[in-house]
């Protein structure tokens, strides 16, 4: 089905535009035209139909639950809830806040935190369609897999002790919340629908940029950069490779959006899997403006232990990906 | 007169979540004093874990959208 969009691009591009097939340009302007239409049919539909099924999950339900489970079980949970669960970036003070309050340690609330970012429908459905199921397996594992792992370390080191003050007071204080009141009636179709409407919208305005944004710039590279440079330079999964990949990703400010399709052009070229999944994560998950964000809650020592623990995170996985990838 | 708190991180959203309550009450000819707060103090206070979320006169009445404005109208009856 989704070779109809390569089909429209054809017809676009060569046909319509007269662009020659063997021209980078021809490339370029094709991959953009192909990818752009994919991805925004595919994000109208799915987002719609996924938020009709999980209107019923709200943050609250989340938390209820993340406090009422053990601790082993948490940040197995916390790290698929941060997956799975609708959340605003602008939110996660108020979500830590929520979390802590209710007496859930502070590593499963960061297992939760941790995996929002790299894991979401929308990062999921664009894995899929653009570099297949086995890379999208790899992805979703890998991202759950840091998001526990790093929670547990956090408790380990009883993160805690460093938030700020009064976080650490409403922690300490923390009550279980009250099940009777975040007890739901069930939803009316009528109101899955509403709640679909609005995740269709909200979700629309804010990733559209990143969708022209990231596949522009997986254009440019899949037209202009030759496809033996990558290849020759970064081919062979040069162990500095994915350190410098993951330093490259802090800067550049993207979510999962964004970086798909610049993934999608990488491995194209020939680099390595475990260097592009570096790259992309470090991108989406290590970011300056939201790191900054959780100062409130937390002291600086903390906010650099989770910034070294995400850079660390992500070269290991890297490393390990291309080693395993290499036999 | 009524105190009106909108709480968030001051995203875009509550941003604008000000600026409907601002006009709604002046449409209604309601004495409002809206105020934005970002303090996490304040956030926690309340118990909102969803934001933009809308205060009025101590009572937490609504949280994570921007509200519509027949709601709003409410609020300031």
């Amino acid at each position: 089905m989704l070779s109809l969009f390569t089909k429209f691009a054809d017809w676009l591009c060569y046909e319509l535009l007269g662009l020659a097939q063997d021209s980078k340009l021809g490339d370029a302007v094709h991959f953009f035209i192909e990818d752009t239409t994919k991805i925004f049919f595919l994000l109208i539909v799915m987002i719609y139909v996924i938020a009709l099924v999980r209107a019923s999950l709200d943050i609250e339900r989340v938390r209820d639950y993340l406090a009422q489970n053990n601790k082993i079980v948490g940040y197995f949970m916390g790290s698929t809830f941060g997956a799975i669960t609708p959340f605003c970036s602008c939110s996660s003070i108020p979500v830590f806040l929520g979390f802590t309050s209710a007496g859930i340690p502070v590593g499963i609330t960061m297992s939760f935190l941790l995996t929002s970012p790299l894991i979401n429908e929308v990062a999921v459905l664009l894995l899929l369609s653009l570099v297949g199921w086995e890379i999208t397996i790899v992805y979703v594992v890998l991202g759950l897999v840091i998001g526990i792992a790093g929670g547990f370390f956090l408790d380990l080191i009883r993160a805690e002790k460093l938030l700020q003050p009064f976080a650490l007071k409403a922690y300490e204080a923390g009550v279980m919340p009250d099940r009777e009141r975040s007890h739901r009636p069930k939803l009316a179709f009528a109101e899955r629908h509403d709640f679909a409407k609005t995740e269709l919208f909200d979700i629309l305005s804010r990733v559209w940029k990143w969708v022209f944004i990231g596949v522009g710039l997986g254009a440019a590279l899949h037209g202009f950069v030759p496809d033996s440079w990558i290849e020759d330079n970064l081919g062979s999964g040069q162990w500095w490779s994915v350190p410098v990949a993951v330093l490259a990703g802090i800067p550049l400010y993207s979510n999962a959006t964004g970086v798909i399709p610049v993934m999608e052009s990488l491995v194209v070229k020939g680099l390595p899997l475990g260097t592009t999944l570096a790259f992309c994560m470090s991108t989406v998950a290590a970011s300056f403006p939201e790191f900054i964000l959780l100062k409130q809650v937390m002291t600086w020592k903390l906010l650099a232990i989770i910034f070294m623990l995400l850079l660390i995170s992500f070269t290991l996985v890297g490393w390990l990906v291309n080693i395993f990838y290499a036999f | 007169m009524k105190e009106i708190k909108v709480l968030g991180s001051g995203c875009e959203k509550c941003v604008k979540t000000a600026e409907i309550v601002q006009e709604v009450a002046v449409q209604c000819g309601v004495e409002a004093n809206v105020v934005k707060d970002s303090s996490p103090q304040v956030i926690l206070e309340y118990g909102v874990m969803k934001t933009p979320a809308v205060v009025v006169d101590n009572q937490l009445v609504h949280s994570g959208s921007v509200p519509d404005r027949k709601k709003v109208a409410q609020w300031l009856e």
